[in-house]
């Protein structure tokens, strides 16, 4: 596996103008001899259709939801970072680039990153020309707030809804492209395979999840914007169709993947309280702006907490990180809140969760204010938990949010499949091994908006490519495979359930698994233990699960059934990706791997690359390649947020 | 996780294989329900319980489950969203039932959502009434400075209260009319109240109300039942605005 990130030469703030200057174009009359798909249509995905499809090309988008407006960048709560300095803070474009590169602790390329910052500014201005309604200043000016691992108030915001308001903003620019006949539209398709013709991503295989028909889309370039794997644990933040099949499905085609194992665990999540339970909400981490996070200082108080005075309370981050207080990066707020339960300190039923208390913002702003900045995340904690936040701390704990590892991609943002391209998380590139607050719109949204038109113009400008209809070969090779998976998959289903087991159930198992042996803490035994267990859940979902229904019409149990098939053989590959690993970095915490502080420890000599895995086959071993990571303009240091 | 407590029920949910089959309601018994459980986790254990069974599961759209993508909804008791304010299904939590509650569970119906299966239902015609006008027409790239047209909070904070529709489809359903009046009229409202959405105020006001027509909803009569159990509050006025828009437009450019 070739591994060239194509990063230009030249220095950090001119390597993106040289590249678009060196890029091939496509001239506009020429536009439209081209054809793309993209496959999802959350931010990457839906800002990539519009803005190919305004330039020219022929684009056919896809989406799993039935409609493009409901792809899971709606429930992003925060905003959205830019290096505006409209606050006359100190903000510039490197100090966000600085910031994120600190942030994902020097895992990430900084060509890549130094892009991410510069086209921020252009996000926020196509954001508003198309009508998003961002919080203003009394004057009319755009309002900013401050977030987690920043010193400075970058992030821009619509209420608690910035990624809703965006991605409604990307959707309906879409929608007029739909409209205009230069998008066609699929919904209630998920992408079961990759087509690659002659080395090249030619085209997908859907399954329509109405009619249960195989389908073959045919283009020049293929996008995937398909989002994040952290359903592989079961409980996450992620909307329940979130799933890796997609990206999958191009590994074993010969994409790389890459950093598998860098999971982000949000720290601000709504705590788990029974074993029903299908998903975790996340409160927005923006809320750490006014609330402080606390347990009792004595252990096993289970008093509530009014009862418990002042001076027997220990603000843990307030002591510990005295610069950065409640605002510390997520990793850091994640591992500290484990650490306080893991002392027998934790709060509420189960003893896993800390308070994040507004009583002193009350006090000071006023309940109003607070009301006007977080009453929608009030609201919405009332009606989960049934407790008031006004009148009594939230009680929150870390869960599994965002994946920075994705499908290897070059600065094109092209995987190592020629014409196969991943934008957004599903791919691994800008947020390293942990990814700050309102990092992620913008990523998916730069992505979408601006790196992904000059790339797929440079493709085309300089490929040959075949023209390639859905009736060749391969196209009915692919066909053929989802049709026999789906068939192996339902092979128990006239057989009845008796003494079967369900696919949640064995979802379920594999979930725990991951969270307790390649969760927030990791160490060699675990892991190696976690890859032994693997095989015989693999065994019992083959042989045991039990799919009602047939592959010929709706069938939600099916759909869920394709993805945990994928999800546990992900695993193997993540959990090889943890082992070989053996430092802490972002919210990979190897207990191996620890200062005297019990703080995460780097080891950039031996760990200063992106691990990015290859597959062999069906049961071989994955195989590890490394891009060594090469920092120029920042010298890696201790991060340190006290 | 405040009165933890179990209940008993009994659901009565609609059953229709596809859109051309005939659907029938089918009654089912449910034991130990935590109060605690959202909605679409009893629905989940009802799922699991049928799967164990030998039954075919209930078919239900959902997502998110944290009450913004607004794939869910069903009409519970006759209410869209079920009995709570201001939620969607998934946030509707089982602490408003009581044990021994039949709860009656129906898709959201009008004739221009068809079901597809069970709780199933197309709202595609919703995403034609946004591809028919609902945007700004601005490519990507070369837009002016987000600070070069000031906007006062107050018309940034009604725009956004316009914005958060979710596009659940719950006003269509609770609507005698079917109507998606409430729907529409949101973002048009929250284009004609933004400098950014002036130039098509007009075309945009004019093509929205006439596809939402030809896709086969209803008019607005003023029953309010939209607003009732719209999940994001958003209000009627709504539909005031968007009234005199067309109005507006019609006599101008008509």
């Amino acid at each position: 596996m070739e591994l060239n990130s194509h990063i230009p030469s030249g220095p950090l703030s001119e390597k993106w103008d040289n590249h678009k200057f060196a890029n091939k174009l496509v001239n506009p009359a020429n536009r439209r001899k081209f054809s793309v798909i993209v496959v999802g249509t959350g931010l990457a995905g839906a800002a990539a259709s519009a803005t190919l499809a305004e330039q020219g090309y022929k684009v056919k988008t896809f989406c799993i939801q039935d409609s493009p407006r409901r792809a899971h960048s709606i429930a992003a709560q925060g905003g959205i970072n830019a290096a505006k300095n409209y606050q006359n803070d100190g903000d510039s474009v490197y100090r966000l680039f600085y910031d994120t590169i600190k942030g994902g602790d020097f895992r990430a390329r900084e060509a890549n990153v130094y892009r991410l910052a510069q086209v921020s500014n252009n996000i926020i201005d196509q954001c508003v020309a198309q009508g998003v309604p961002f919080a203003r200043e009394y004057g009319g000016t755009l309002a900013n707030r401050s977030f987690g691992g920043a010193q400075v108030s970058r992030t821009f915001y619509a209420r608690g809804q910035t990624g809703q308001q965006l991605l409604l903003g990307a959707y309906s620019a879409l929608s007029r492209q739909i409209h205009a006949g230069k998008v066609e539209m699929y919904p209630r398709r998920e992408m079961m395979d990759l087509v690659v013709v002659d080395g090249k991503a030619r085209g997908i295989t859907v399954r329509n999840h109405i009619t249960g028909e195989i389908e073959s889309h045919s283009a020049d370039a293929v996008l995937l914007c398909t989002g994040g794997y952290g359903n592989v644990y079961f409980l996450s933040t992620n909307a329940m169709s979130c799933n890796v099949t997609a990206a999958w499905r191009a590994h074993k085609h010969g994409a790389g993947f890459a950093n598998p194992c860098f999971v982000q665990i949000h720290p601000t999540c709504i705590p788990v309280h029974g074993d029903y339970q299908s998903k975790l909400t996340l409160m927005s981490e923006s809320l750490r702006n006014d609330g402080r996070v606390w347990v009792p200082k004595k252990q096993g108080d289970t008093r509530p907490p009014a009862q418990i005075p002042e001076s027997e309370r220990d603000y843990y981050l307030e002591g510990k990180y005295p610069s950065f207080g409640n605002l510390v990066p997520r990793d850091v707020a994640s591992r500290n809140a484990k650490e306080q339960c893991d002392l027998n300190k934790g709060v509420g039923s189960t003893g896993l969760a800390v308070y994040l208390d507004f009583a002193d913002a009350i006090k000071r702003d006023g309940e109003q204010t607070i009301l006007k900045k977080y009453g929608n995340l009030f609201q919405m904690y009332e009606k989960i938990v049934d407790t008031n936040p006004v009148n009594e701390p939230m009680m929150i704990y870390p869960a599994v949010h965002y994946t920075m590892g994705g499908l290897w991609v070059d600065y094109n943002l092209m995987t190592t499949i020629p014409g196969l391209f991943a934008l957004g998380e599903c791919n691994f590139s800008d947020h390293g091994a942990n990814r700050l607050g309102a990092s992620a719109l913008m990523q998916g949204l730069a992505d979408g908006y601006f790196v992904v038109s000059p790339a797929v113009a440079n493709y085309f400008g300089s490929t040959p490519i075949d023209k390639v209809t859905a009736d060749n070969s391969e196209f009915l090779a692919s066909r053929e495979r989802v049709n026999n998976r789906i068939s192996k998959i339902l092979k128990n289903s006239d057989k009845g359930p008796k003494g079967t087991v369900t696919v949640d159930e064995v979802h379920k198992e594999l979930g725990k698994l991951m969270w307790d042996n390649c969760g927030m803490a990791r160490n060699k035994e675990g892991l190696k233990n976690a890859l032994e267990a693997l095989p015989a859940i693999k065994d019992k979902f083959w042989d045991k699960v039990y799919v009602p229904g047939s592959g010929k019409d709706l069938n939600q149990s099916l759909e869920r059934a394709g993805r945990v098939a994928d999800f546990l053989e992900f695993a193997d590959v993540m959990i090889h990706d943890a082992l070989e690993r053996e430092e802490s970095c972002g919210c990979h915490l190897r207990e191996e791997s620890q200062t005297e502080e019990n703080e995460a420890k780097r080891d950039d000599n031996n760990y200063s690359h992106v691990s990015v895995w290859e597959h062999k086959g069906e049961d071989e071993a994955p195989v590890m390649h490394k891009e060594q990571l090469a920092f120029e303009n920042v010298t890696p240091s201790q991060r340190s947020y006290k | 996780m405040a009165n933890m407590s179990s209940i008993d029920l009994t659901l009565q949910i609609w059953r229709q294989r596809n859109n051309d089959a005939l659907g029938n309601f089918e009654f089912y018994n449910l034991d130990d329900i935590s109060t605690d459980m959202s909605f679409l986790e009893m629905l989940d254990v009802l799922n699991e319980k049928l799967t164990k069974e030998g039954k075919d599961p209930v078919a239900f759209d959902h997502d998110c489950r944290e009450g913004i993508c607004g794939q869910c909804g069903s009409v519970v008791n006759g209410i869209a969203h079920g009995p709570e304010k201001e939620v969607t299904l998934c946030q509707l939590h089982m602490r408003n039932f009581k044990s021994g509650d039949t709860i009656v569970i129906e898709p959201f119906r009008s004739r221009a959502f068809p079901v597809r299966k069970d709780l199933v239902v197309d709202r595609s015609a919703l995403d034609r009434i946004v591809q028919s006008g609902g945007y700004v027409s601005v490519n990507t790239g070369g837009v002016p400075d987000g600070n070069a047209t000031p906007i006062p909070s107050e018309t940034a904070e009604l725009a956004m209260d316009a914005a958060a529709c979710i596009g659940c489809g719950a006003c269509v359903a609770s609507c005698p009319n079917g109507a998606a009046m409430l729907f529409t009229s949101a973002k048009i409202s929250q284009l004609c109240l933004l400098p950014q959405g002036q130039a098509e105020r007009k075309q945009r006001a004019l093509s929205m109300v006439e596809t939402m027509d030809k896709e086969g909803f209803g008019n607005c009569s003023n029953y309010k039942a939209c607003e009732i159990v719209c999940p994001k509050s958003i209000s009627i006025r709504n539909i005031a605005r968007m009234n005199r828009e067309f109005v507006t437009a019609t006599l101008t450019e008509g």
